[in-house]
């Protein structure tokens, strides 16, 4: 199994964080992973994507010309993406800020309105892990006590007391994640 | 009648040092840096420092010091002494580790390694040679010649419109938090060596007790550059370098400890 | 952290925790992206209240490259790191390393250029660390890592190198080797050495005159031509011997193919996802990934360029190991290049595209 993964948004999102705590759940399930953020300035409010892969073989390369999944979190990066989705792949995006709707047929398309559900909930921060646990649902690529497990090994000591919320926005995920055209 | 003949039968009223070798320098007749190896080598031997010293030699005149002055020697590049000079000392904390610089090397191509060397507070000390004048190249401009000295690349003198003003690194240096002994000294007449010494000895015992960054400046005379005779290098000297470059210490604040 | 700990971390990290488990003894950076992670790490990590490993962030570049060249002086185990520019600036220093024989680790992340250029990832240096770079007949070691495993690994080897030929070496990777996190074992703790090792094992260094020996000079100044040339001769026999013993390279899928890829650091990783694209349509494409840039694996191409159809050099920048692999091939079979430039990345279905256009 190889899970391809490209996730894109604006900086601030918690993209590339969102990312690390993926492929960290997948090197605890003893998995192969890379995690290629596109870097630059660091800039609030700029674009930001990272590729995630986790793979039962050796990676070969982080940089891909197609995805198995893309998580597209602005209309920037739906318009960059969406072409670059395997036949037959996935594409997940927030209706929140987006304008034009994906319109390919060729690939399953899902719809997670997480920014919507973070302010609902008041736990904007968790907006990033509401969107993961919309993947997980769709493509169990990681059990969710590695998530978890991942948590508590990447966020520093005084974060820990967050978790529980972490947990609770993963699980808004999975329930809010419907099938697009199907809301 | 042999030397050897001739020390045997009177008094030694003057010895080269142990550690300063005994063959021919290649620096000009009168020129001041011979006076300063040997006060090096005296100082480092009276410190009982020869086994524990690491010395960095500039380019410029002085970039066959350690043909001269027999300790551990590393050769920079042009002005990056105090950088090699700064590893050492932190990699060797208990080793004595001092530069000798010209004012080229110095304050002109090496001057962003002397100020953030110096006010690091590295441990060090470093020895600068101000002879105004680029010696080793043919006498061309430095960052100290004087307004109006003429030098081969300025031919009919130094002048602020066409090279701006000389430059005063070691009062600069005196401004820095960095430095625990900043000093101004001459060497060209007996009372100006021993203050000289002291200086230096000063300096290095100051860099041993972690105190901080030391400057020991030398005003010299570049006879052959400045094209006099040794004599008269050193009036123009007193009359001209010295109304410029003020002898004496700019800061001490080992003494206060 | 226990030795033996898989770890999910970037290059640049992997390079920093490296340096500080094999027992490397001073490392002195001045920031650039894309490699600015390496001293943070160490300035995160304290190594001083550990190993004792000293940590220094320095004026500039040059001041870098000179901190290292003063303390591999004195036999300590010393580097520095920096991106593209930076390691321009730093060209003056390796060259009077390379002079004094002086062994070093010098970590290059590029980035594009020419000038200011781009932060994200090239391989246009490869002319600069293979070449000279700076003045003077000289090479340097030069690894290319295309994993932050290796990454890691060759912290040691480069000092292990740079230390058994009294030679420079120099980790070449990229932006995208430099930021990317991948899962990686790091070596296990090694003590720094002793400086009573040190004296012995080095005894060319400048430590001080202990025990009265004779003073050490290092230096790379001698202006009796005559000396100066044997002077060079020597240097020039360390590196036929270097040539001779130090090759290092990958082969992947080679045994039935037809074309063969060279590619190094991350464009060998493009490769071989193009490899597994292309074998999918019936293309039968290997690679020869260089693990050493320098000494060049000059017989291996020149072995394979009597195999196959065609080869194509794949890099990041506008073909310069093409230049050494037409050397090595000899006319045996076709030679091409391929490469993105200011920052772009080739991605795997282009490099098939240039595969088939090409031959």
């Amino acid at each position: 199994m190889t899970e391809e993964i490209i996730i894109a948004g604006f900086g601030g999102q918690g993209v590339l964080s969102m990312g690390k705590i993926l492929a960290y759940a997948g090197l605890m399930e003893g998995k192969e992973v890379t995690w290629m953020p596109a870097y630059g300035p660091e800039q609030r409010g700029g674009t930001a994507n990272v590729t995630v892969i986790v793979s039962d073989d050796p990676v070969s390369s982080p940089i891909l010309s197609s995805y198995d999944t893309a998580i597209v979190l602005n209309q920037p990066s739906l318009e960059k993406f969406e072409p670059k989705v395997k036949k037959g792949g996935t594409l997940i995006y927030d209706g929140y800020g987006i304008n034009e709707p994906p319109t390919r047929k060729d690939i399953n398309v899902y719809r997670i309105d997480a920014m919507d559900a973070a302010a609902e909930m008041n736990l904007i921060k968790t907006f990033n892990m509401i969107v993961l646990g919309g993947l997980l649902k769709i493509h169990p690529v990681v059990k969710i006590d590695s998530v978890l497990a991942a948590l508590r090994k990447t966020l520093p000591e005084r974060h820990h007391h967050l978790i529980p919320k972490n947990e609770e926005a993963i699980r808004k995920g999975m329930e809010i994640i419907v099938k697009a055209g199907q809301d | 009648m042999t030397r050897e003949e001739i020390i045997e039968k009177g008094t030694v009223v003057a010895k080269k040092p142990d550690l300063l070798n005994d063959v021919p320098m290649h620096y000009c007749p009168g020129c001041s840096h011979g006076v300063v190896h040997k006060l090096v080598a005296e100082v480092i031997q009276e410190m009982g420092m020869t086994e524990k010293t690491i010395a960095i030699s500039p380019v410029g005149c002085a970039v066959f010091a350690y043909k001269y002055i027999d300790v551990d020697w590393q050769e920079a590049a042009h002005g990056r002494a105090p950088a090699l000079a700064t590893a050492a000392k932190r990699l060797w904390p208990d080793r004595l580790v001092f530069t000798y610089q010209g004012d080229g090397d110095l304050a002109c191509i090496g001057t962003a390694e002397t100020i953030h060397a110096l006010n690091r507070a590295e441990n060090i000390t470093i020895i600068f040679i101000n002879n105004a004048i680029y010696g080793m190249t043919g006498g061309q401009m430095a960052p100290t010649t004087l307004l109006g000295m003429k030098t081969a690349t300025c031919p009919y003198g130094r002048e602020v419109s066409l090279h701006g003003y000389p430059l005063k690194i070691t009062e600069i240096a005196a401004t820095l938090d960095g430095t625990c002994y900043v000093t101004r000294q001459s060497v060209h007449t007996v009372a100006a060596i021993n203050r000289a010494k002291k200086a230096i000895r000063k300096a290095f015992e100051y860099s041993m007790q972690g105190r901080g960054s030391n400057l020991v400046e030398i005003v010299s005379t570049c006879n052959s550059g400045w094209k006099m005779s040794p004599e008269k290098a050193n009036k123009w000297m007193e009359e001209n370098m010295f109304k410029f470059y003020q002898l004496g210490d700019l800061k001490d604040t080992g003494a206060a400890k | 952290m226990a030795d033996q700990e898989i770890t999910l971390m970037k290059g640049n990290e992997a390079i920093a925790h490296a340096a500080i488990r094999c027992g490397c003894d001073g490392y002195f950076g001045y920031p650039i992206t894309p490699q600015s992670e390496v001293l943070e790490t160490l300035a995160a990590e304290k190594p001083w209240e550990t190993t004792g490993m000293v940590v220094l962030q320095a004026e500039s570049e040059v001041a870098s490259i000179n901190m290292v060249y003063g303390g591999a002086a004195t036999g300590k185990r010393v580097m520095t790191s920096s991106s593209s520019p930076g390691v321009s600036l730093m060209q003056e220093g390796i060259s009077y390393m390379a002079g004094a024989e002086l062994p070093a680790l010098i970590v290059n992340v590029m980035r594009g250029g020419p000038g200011l250029g781009t932060i994200q990832p090239s391989q246009s240096d490869y002319f600069q660390a293979c070449k000279g770079g700076g003045h003077g007949d000289y090479h340097l070691i030069v690894l290319a890592p295309a994993s932050v495993q290796e990454m890691a690994d060759f912290v040691d080897l480069a000092f292990e190198l740079a230390f058994r030929y009294r030679n420079p070496a120099m980790i070449m990777a990229d932006g995208a080797i430099g930021q990317m996190m991948e899962k990686v074992v790091l070596p296990p703790f090694k003590p720094r050495r002793t400086e009573e090792e040190i004296i012995r094992e080095c005894p060319w260094a400048t430590t001080g005159r202990v025990g009265m020996r004779k003073p050490n000079i290092i230096t790379s100044l001698e202006l009796r031509s005559e000396e100066m040339e044997v002077i060079n001769l020597r240097i020039q026999a360390k590196y036929r011997e270097i040539e001779e013993k130090e090759v290092r390279y990958e082969e992947f899928m080679l045994d039935d193919a037809e074309y063969a890829i060279v590619a190094f650091g991350s464009a060998a990783r493009i490769a071989k996802k193009s490899i597994e694209i292309a074998r999918a349509q019936g293309l039968k494409v290997g690679l020869l990934r260089p693990i050493t840039l320098w000494p060049f694996p000059s017989r291996e191409v020149a072995r394979l360029s009597q195999k196959v159809k065609g080869i194509l050099s794949l890099e990041i920048n506008a073909g310069q190991m093409v230049e050494d692999i037409m050397l090595a091939a000899g006319g045996n079979a076709p030679v091409r290049h391929f490469g993105r430039l200011g920052g772009i990345i080739p991605d795997p279905d282009e490099v098939v595209e240039a595969l088939r256009n090409m031959f």
